[in-house]
Formats: structure tokens, C-alpha cells, sequence
């Protein structure tokens, strides 16, 4: 072989040797092993939080599997059929009630949507409290958050595929909140729906969406996500960086490789998570309304809004944050101000690195201002998605206004809090 | 251009040429792709005019038709449902029927051709989707005690009267569209055109 190469797997004669020795001339497959798993160090003080980003790899690949299998059996037809049913919401019957083991496959897809969400935002919760997002970690704390936007673009439109009420009337809302941007809202909303309502072109665009678009950017993100982490290497719960302090080997004092150590660790958390995943697959598969909305076992009927419609819980939160909004200004509409509050609530992440002062990364060693910003941001998540499951109110309306506020001070006030907040010098080391 | 040209520079100026040329290229390659997703030939071509028959609708009584995938309502209401609206004026964002909401000729206080008759697309001007009737007054279908009778959007709770007018500080900016039509005859309706002529 070339004398490029000499730095390759070298074979010990056998079968095997001489075959990854072939391969590794051709291909950086022990390269990639050794640079990605068994000589990856992080930190060896990963603690609970760190589960998550493995987990929702395992979901990634749920979520495709069941989705290649599924689209086997779903048409993405708004016609009626000769019953009187759209032909989508009947494909979605005949897979739960004809297809063998179509339910659990489809019930598989469905919890795999929420539990993405769960998943990911104690992923996103993790970074937070840690500092992950600090330098120099910036570009991967930005991938992440274009993966969790592509994610709910992809649930989005995964969400009409079923043709129900909920899916009909949740994409009419949403796609109608570009109308409110002035000028170009009316035109971009038809080229979104690609009709003037919501209809078997909006279906059809939103299924190629779903399974072919989304999926494909997403995975790039994850790549370009895992990519950068590993220039970097990982933050820990101490926010000390590991490869400032390396023995004579250049290895990390306080790194681990990640293959044999983490990946065993990650597998005990894969088994607890299947064990709950399970759970709700064959015990409760409807989330209580939450993960399947029972307005959505109706057919879609564009001329009857169900009387109560609020979006999946994972989207909640943001949608109090649009319904918070009700004073004009500008002369704009409250629904624009709504749909820029939403927005932002969600793009508002990427500044993290930028809108954090402190000299300290970790939660561990900061102070009372920030811990206190932190759980307040928090509760207001969690008010603000309980609020977007209920009816309109006036109280509702009231409180959500409140947690909207709170939730964006979290972020633009932090470059002044995350100063003048006191702190403990972070240690040298990580600590257990 | 730097004054250290290490290649030749023409022949980078000719690079960056082509590659200009290129891009322009492919930018014009985006055409096909984003008009395809502007509505097709056939969906602009659907959208006929609908024909109602009305001579069954009670006083008090609503009805549905589709109209270009859309709800239309007809409404044949009663004189106590027209009394409510002049009282509501001052309630409403747009009393007089201000914004082009409606053709000129249902622009008048009760924004309809005839006066007990309203056609109005079922439609939120908020966010699109379709208001329920709460026509009792007050608090018996859940609204609050001096509620006046009208439509109460379930999505983000807009509420709107016997005329489709919206009531003022609610997300809807604008009141309910009423849709072009005409009497074809004593008791039907043509929705989704002016009168001839007219």
C-alpha cells in the first residue's frame, strides 16, 4: 500500500486483522472508532443530565424505522373515499385496525414524537444549567437549536398526515400566521398551503415534508452537532475544561474514553427509557390527549372548528406565548405581535452564548440571581404549556402575559443578572 | 485585487466570472422549483359560485354551505337579533363597516342585502379558524352575563355579533367577511358573485 497509510490498523495476521487492515487502507473506519468512541474522552463526571443526547438519538432511529414502515400503508389523500371518509384518515384506520402490527408500529411513531420532545428539552435543560452553550462550544449549542427548530417544522407536519380535526384546524392556525406579516403575509400563506385553504395540496406538500425534507436535514444537523462536539469535547456538570489539565500522553487527567465507559452507562438509561416508552406504547398510548388528541379521531371537516383545539403539548407553550399577545402597536395587529413573540421564544436560544456574562459556567457555581432566573423560567414553561392546552380566559390570559414576560427576561436580561450575580471560583478539576 | 497576485490574475478574475455566471444559473434553477408550490392550475379554477335555497330557513335558524373549501353562513335572524346590533356599535372595533370586510352593497348597519338575511363567511379574520354560534343571551352558553348573543371563536376567543362585527381588544382584527352574492330569486341565493350588471 501507499506510505500514506502507515499510520493504519496494522493486521496480527488473522482472518479479521487482515480484513480490517484491507478496509483501513481503503476507508478511516478505525480512525472514526478510535476518534469518535474508544478514544473519545469526556468528562468522567456525566451525572443523570447526560443521558438525554444518546436518548434521543434512539428516538431519531425509532422514529425513522417506524416512519419507513408506516409510509407504507399511508396515502396522503384528502379525497373522500366511497364511505364518505378523507382517504389519508382512512389509511391511518386501516393501518391501526388492518394491518398486522400496524398499531404498534404506529403507536410507536406517535409516542416517538412526544418522547423526542421530552427527551430534547431536558437535553436543551442540561446545556442550560451547565453552561454548554459557553465558549467554545457556541457552533454546536447553534446546531442544536436548528436541530430542535427542523424538529418542530418535521412535527408539524407530521402532525397533519392523520387528516383528523385537530391536524386539519392545528395547520390552519399555524400556516394563517404568516398571513399576519404585512404585505407579503396573504401571498406567502397560499404559496405555503399551496391552495387558498388548507387542502390536499397542503397534505401532499407537508408528507414529502415529513418523510423526505425534514428528516434529511435533521440528520445532517446531528452530524454537524456531534461533529463539533467532538472538536470541542464535552462539557460536564462542573463546566471545567477537561483537556486544559492532560497527562504525558496528551489524554485528558479527568477523561474517560467514551467506548467502553459512557456507552455502557447510556445503555442502562436506554433500558429505563424503553421501560417507560413501553408503557405508555401499550398502556397509554393516547397520553391522556396529550400525545393523541381525541378531536383528532374525527375526519377533518373544514366547516366545523371542534370546539376546544389546542396544539400537541410540545408546542403549547409557545402557542401562550402567540395568544399572550393582544395589543397592537406600531399599527401592526396583535396577531403579528403574537407570531414575532412566538418566534423569538423559540429563536431566542441561540443568543444564549452570547447573553451570558458570568465568569463560572456551571449551575454548581453560581449564584442566587441566576438560580433564581433559572427556576422562574422554568415554572413560567411549564405554566405557559399548561395554559396553552386550555381555553381562552381571562385569568389564562392574564397569568400567560406574566410567564411570557418572565420567560423572555430569563434571556435579555441575563447579560446584566449573569454579571453582577456572585459566584464560587470553578475548581481545577472536575469534581464526583 | 491584492498587489501579490501569486496565480494569474486574469485567469482569477475569469474564475470569479464564471462562478458569478453560475450562480446566477442556479438561482434561476429555483424558479420551477418554488412557483410548484404556488397554487395549480386547477385549484384556482375550482371556486364556482355556489346556489343556496333559503326558503327553508326559519327565522332564528343558521345554516353552512361550502364556498371555495370554506364555511358560509346564512343566517336568517329575528328582529330581536337585529334590535341588538345599533346598541352594540359602541362595543365593536369597526361599527360602521369601515374596512373592506364586504361589497359596498352590504355595507350598511346590519351588513347584509335584506336585513334578516346575513351571508358571512364562517371564517376568524384572527388566525382562520371557524367561530361557534352562542346565539342565547347571556351567561347560558358560557359567555359572560351581558353577552348579547353572537359567535365566539373557540381557538383564541374573539367574539362577534348577529352582523359579524368584531368586538373591540379581541386578536381578530377585522370583522367577518361577507362574501359577494345575490338574490337569484325570491328564496335562493348565488354565493361567489356580484349581480350582473350591479
Amino acid at each position: 500500500m501507499a506510505n500514506t497509510n502507515f499510520e493504519k490498523y496494522k493486521s496480527d495476521g488473522s482472518l479479521q486483522g487482515n480484513l480490517l487492515e484491507w478496509v483501513d487502507a481503503r476507508f478511516p473506519a478505525t480512525a472514526m472508532w478510535k476518534g469518535h468512541l474508544s478514544e473519545y474522552y469526556a468528562p468522567k463526571n456525566f451525572n443523570f443530565w447526560y443521558f438525554f443526547g444518546s436518548l434521543a438519538l434512539l428516538v431519531l432511529v425509532i422514529q425513522i424505522v417506524t416512519g419507513i414502515f408506516l409510509v407504507m400503508h399511508y396515502k396522503p389523500d384528502a379525497a373522500l373515499n366511497a364511505d364518505g371518509v378523507p382517504v389519508a384518515f382512512a389509511s391511518v384506520e386501516y393501518i391501526m385496525r388492518d394491518v398486522p402490527w400496524g398499531w404498534v408500529i404506529r403507536y410507536m411513531h406517535s409516542t416517538g414524537a412526544s418522547a423526542f420532545f421530552i427527551v430534547v428539552y431536558l437535553h436543551m435543560f442540561r446545556g442550560m444549567m451547565y453552561g454548554s452553550y459557553r465558549k467554545p462550544r457556541e457552533l454546536t449549542w447553534l446546531f442544536g437549536v436548528g436541530i430542535f427548530l427542523c424538529l418542530m417544522g418535521e412535527a408539524f407536519f407530521g402532525y397533519l398526515l392523520p387528516w383528523g380535526q385537530m391536524s386539519f384546524w392545528g395547520a390552519q392556525v399555524i400556516v394563517n400566521l404568516f398571513s399576519a406579516i404585512p404585505l407579503i403575509g396573504d401571498p406567502l400563506s397560499i404559496w405555503l398551503r399551496g391552495d387558498f385553504v388548507i387542502g390536499d395540496a397542503t397534505l401532499n406538500r407537508f408528507f414529502s415534508f415529513h418523510v423526505i425534507a425534514f428528516p434529511l436535514v435533521i440528520i445532517g444537523l446531528i452530524a454537524a452537532h456531534i461533529l463539533a462536539l467532538h472538536e470541542t469535547g464535552s462539557n460536564n456538570p462542573d463546566g471545567v475544561e477537561i483537556k486544559a489539565k492532560k497527562n504525558d500522553k496528551g489524554i485528558p487527567l479527568d477523561g474517560i474514553p467514551f467506548h467502553p465507559y459512557y456507552t455502557v452507562k447510556d445503555i442502562v438509561g436506554v433500558v429505563v427509557f424503553l421501560m417507560a416508552f413501553s408503557a405508555i406504547m401499550f398502556f397509554a398510548p393516547e397520553g391522556g390527549g396529550y400525545f393523541l388528541e381525541y378531536n383528532n379521531f374525527y375526519p377533518a371537516d373544514p366547516l366545523k372548528t371542534p370546539s376546544h383545539i389546542a396544539p400537541v403539548w410540545y408546542f403549547t407553550p409557545y402557542y401562550s406565548i402567540l395568544r399572550a399577545m393582544v395589543w397592537p402597536i406600531f399599527g401592526l395587529d396583535a396577531k403579528f405581535w403574537g407570531v414575532v413573540a412566538m418566534g423569538a421564544s423559540v429563536v431566542i436560544f441561540a443568543f444564549l452564548p452570547w447573553l451570558d456574562r458570568s465568569p463560572v459556567k456551571s449551575i454548581r457555581y453560581r449564584g442566587p440571581i441566576y438560580k433564581t432566573f433559572l427556576t422562574l423560567f422554568v415554572i413560567s414553561f411549564f405554566i405557559l404549556g399548561y395554559l396553552g392546552t386550555q381555553a381562552p380566559s381571562y385569568w389564562g390570559e392574564k397569568i400567560s402575559q406574566l410567564c411570557s414576560l418572565i420567560y423572555f427576561g430569563f434571556f435579555l436580561l441575563m447579560p446584566w443578572y449573569s454579571k453582577i450575580d456572585k459566584y464560587r471560583p470553578a475548581p481545577d478539576r472536575v469534581t464526583m | 485585487m491584492s498587489n501579490e497576485c501569486k496565480v494569474d490574475c486574469g485567469r482569477r478574475r475569469l474564475v470569479a466570472a464564471t462562478a458569478a455566471v453560475g450562480g446566477v444559473g442556479a438561482l434561476a434553477a429555483l424558479v420551477p422549483f418554488v412557483s410548484s408550490l404556488l397554487p395549480s392550475e386547477r385549484a384556482k379554477a375550482a371556486g364556482a359560485p355556489v346556489e343556496v335555497d333559503i326558503s327553508k330557513l326559519e327565522s332564528g335558524q343558521m345554516m353552512t354551505v361550502e364556498w371555495r373549501g370554506k364555511p358560509v353562513w346564512i343566517i336568517n335572524r329575528t328582529k330581536d337579533m337585529l334590535e341588538t346590533l345599533p346598541k352594540l356599535d359602541g362595543e365593536m372595533a369597526d361599527p360602521k363597516s369601515e374596512k373592506k370586510m364586504q361589497p359596498d352593497y352590504a355595507k350598511n348597519e346590519t351588513r347584509s342585502i335584506k336585513p334578516e338575511i346575513m351571508v358571512v363567511v364562517g371564517i376568524c379574520t384572527h388566525l382562520g379558524c371557524s367561530p361557534s354560534s352562542k346565539f342565547k343571551k347571556g351567561a347560558e352558553e358560557g359567555m359572560a352575563a351581558d353577552w348579547m348573543g353572537g359567535f365566539l371563536c373557540p381557538c383564541h376567543g374573539s367574539t362577534f355579533d348577529f352582523a359579524g362585527r368584531v368586538y373591540k381588544s379581541k386578536p381578530a382584527p377585522d370583522n367577518l367577511e361577507v362574501p359577494p352574492h345575490y338574490y337569484m330569486a325570491e328564496g335562493r341565493i348565488l354565493i361567489g358573485e356580484d349581480k350582473k350588471g350591479a
